[in-house]
């Protein structure tokens, strides 16, 4: 608990000292690696298509805040909905099939949706949803301002995060740590095996939706590149250098790759580079990701 | 004019030709991705980049050393399969005994950085390279114009394919394959050098990817996001025709390219979406794929 508080302590105190816009984009990705984790982590199932949801959630929020004048939560509300739309959809399909499988299906149909997303008037192409006014959440808080801002992507951040750890530490958890290291099994307790994982699925796309729509807060601007197959991978990675048995760790890999991109966005295609060259360093050398090997290596001091 | 369906039979027979190329493109990509899941249990995400490296193999070589196409239809597929080689030894190969998925994941990481090496060197612009002389121009056929190039591109992918479906099913090398693919262990102990057959496949894999796009170089700009956006379909292709059996990938190749491009002409807006609408659909109704054994 002591480090709950720490933590805690820490992301209150933290737009004083850090550029905030910095700290939301992280907390958005976070959210979304979380989301995504749930997936991966939770019930051994990789979608390499997360960006859809994340990203189609931006464009409908963008659009609803934007064109049809609604408040901030209706506008989340409406990506949200949206999302969960898409999941299940998505998650009916992907489901009929498994393991790679799965991924190339999920790969494919997002892929469909930036096809859709490039020809839609309504998305404005290459352009993007520009300029999408803030607005003020519950017709009260005003966020153009900064801090307030802040507070509200951390608080639907940390509400987001306390989702997917009740999700996972309850009986469904429990049973899809159970598809996730023996199917056949689950199914042969009575489990149906399938409804447990478009449940998760679709828990795990709303929550994506919900990262996406925030991010459109934050950025006032939802864009092709966030529904793009790159954002997909990017959540894969964040999730797999954090460490995916953890509900914390997929948060810390989106702050280091969120950083790295920060600082590298000008020298062209070397986020690209860096980027492929951690997928291959985590997945040959420390599977654990940073989380699972610090966690590892605390629970070796401690035997000692 | 004589027309089909309200459309100018040239511009149907012009789109059809085009979604041939794609479809000999497509063919050749997931038979190559089906080899190697078939020996490796490994989707190889950097097969796109390996196309796109085919491509700008062959623009260096015919830049930088005036080595022409016909050349470079032997050497790129040769410097990109070698490089797939190093890869299998070096890093693949650790891989075998751990969740499939991290295969994926790997590969994944090396597409990045291929494209990532290229876009760096060489912008996002493309570069153009022309077809060889003898293929340059084309022939009337009455009903059409044919290029000579697209001509030779169908016909010489149709060819590989056929090559390598009969070096599969018909030499003691494919059976061999076959026989690793059903069961390693067993052919193991029969004292054949499984490792090294393994390494073979992924190399080959590689080469055929290469070879695809040197076909593709002279056909669209060379760039180097060429890989990545067209290896997305190929996987839509692969799931619809399942890894089943080479003639069912390359029927399957083919068949989508048609479909691809007889909806640019009556459906224009759906044309980058159709396969993915065609693979929601087979999903629904034979979720093993066309060519595909259930599990």
């Amino acid at each position: 608990m002591m480090w709950i508080a720490a933590i805690a302590a820490l992301a209150l105190a933290a737009p004083y000292a850090v550029y905030p816009i910095f700290l939301m984009k992280a907390l958005c990705f976070g959210l979304f690696a979380v989301a995504f984790n749930l997936l991966l982590g939770y019930t051994g199932l990789l979608s390499f298509g997360h960006a859809a949801f994340f990203g189609f959630a931006a464009y409908v929020t963008g659009h609803a805040m934007k064109e049809w004048g609604v408040t901030p939560e209706l506008g989340i509300l409406a990506g949200v909905a949206v999302a969960a739309a898409m999941g299940l959809v998505f998650g009916l399909l992907a489901i009929r099939r498994l393991g790679i499988y799965f991924a190339m299906v999920t790969l494919a149909l997002a892929q469909m949706v930036y096809f859709y997303c490039l020809q839609a008037p309504f998305t404005h192409g290459e352009d993007g949803i520009q300029a999408i006014p803030r607005g003020k959440l519950f017709g009260v808080l005003p966020l153009d301002d900064m801090y307030v801002l802040y507070y509200v992507v951390l608080a639907i951040f940390a509400i987001g995060v306390w989702i997917v750890w009740r999700a996972v530490h309850s009986p469904f958890g429990q049973v899809l740590h159970a598809i996730r290291e023996n199917e056949p099994r689950a199914v042969s307790l009575g489990y149906k095996t399938e409804r447990f994982k478009l449940a998760a699925f679709v828990l795990s796309a709303s929550l994506a939706g919900l990262a996406g729509a925030t991010k459109t807060l934050v950025f006032q601007l939802a864009s092709l590149t966030d529904v793009n197959w790159h954002t997909s991978g990017e959540v894969v990675l964040m999730t797999l250098l954090g460490g995916m048995g953890t509900v914390l760790g997929p948060v810390a890999g989106a702050f280091v790759i969120t950083t790295i991109e920060n600082y590298l966005a000008d020298i062209g295609a070397w986020v690209t580079i860096i980027q492929g060259i951690i997928f291959v360093l985590v997945v040959t050398l420390f599977r654990r990701g940073i989380i699972g090997e610090a966690l590892a290596f605390v629970e070796r001091r401690r035997r000692q | 004019m004589v027309t089909f369906f309200g459309v100018p039979i040239q511009a149907l027979m012009g789109q059809l030709l085009l979604g041939l190329i794609n479809g000999a493109s497509y063919a050749v990509l997931s038979l190559g991705l089906a080899l190697i899941f078939g020996l490796l249990n490994i989707i190889n995400f950097a097969h796109g980049a390996q196309y796109m490296m085919g491509a700008f193999v062959a623009w260096m070589l015919l830049t930088y050393a005036g080595i022409n196409y016909w050349l470079a239809l032997l050497v790129a597929p040769l410097v990109v399969g070698l490089f797939g080689v190093l890869i299998e030894r070096l890093l693949l190969h650790r891989l075998y005994k751990l969740d499939h998925l991290y295969g994926l994941l790997l590969t994944f990481g090396l597409a990045l950085i291929m494209e990532g090496l290229f876009r760096q060197a060489y912008g996002i612009s493309g570069q153009s390279y022309d077809p060889p002389q003898m293929l340059q121009g084309g022939v009337n056929l009455g009903f059409m114009f044919l290029p000579l190039y697209r001509g030779w591109v169908v016909v010489v992918a149709l060819a590989v394919c056929l090559a390598v479906w009969a070096g599969i099913e018909k030499t003691r090398l494919g059976a061999l394959l076959r026989a690793a693919t059903e069961n390693p262990a067993l052919v193991r102990a029969f004292g054949v050098n499984v490792p090294l057959l393994i390494t073979g496949t992924y190399g080959f894999g590689a080469a055929l990817a290469a070879f695809a796009g040197v076909l593709a170089a002279p056909l669209y700009s060379i760039n180097p996001l060429m890989g990545s956006n067209i290896i997305i379909i190929v996987f839509a292709v692969v799931v619809i025709g399942g890894m089943g059996s080479i003639l069912g990938s390359v029927l399957t190749g083919f068949g989508l390219g048609l479909v691809e491009g007889l909806t640019k002409v009556f459906y224009p807006e759906a044309s980058s979406t159709v396969i993915f609408v065609i693979m929601a659909i087979v999903l629904l109704i034979k979720p093993a794929g066309l060519f595909g054994r259930a599990n």
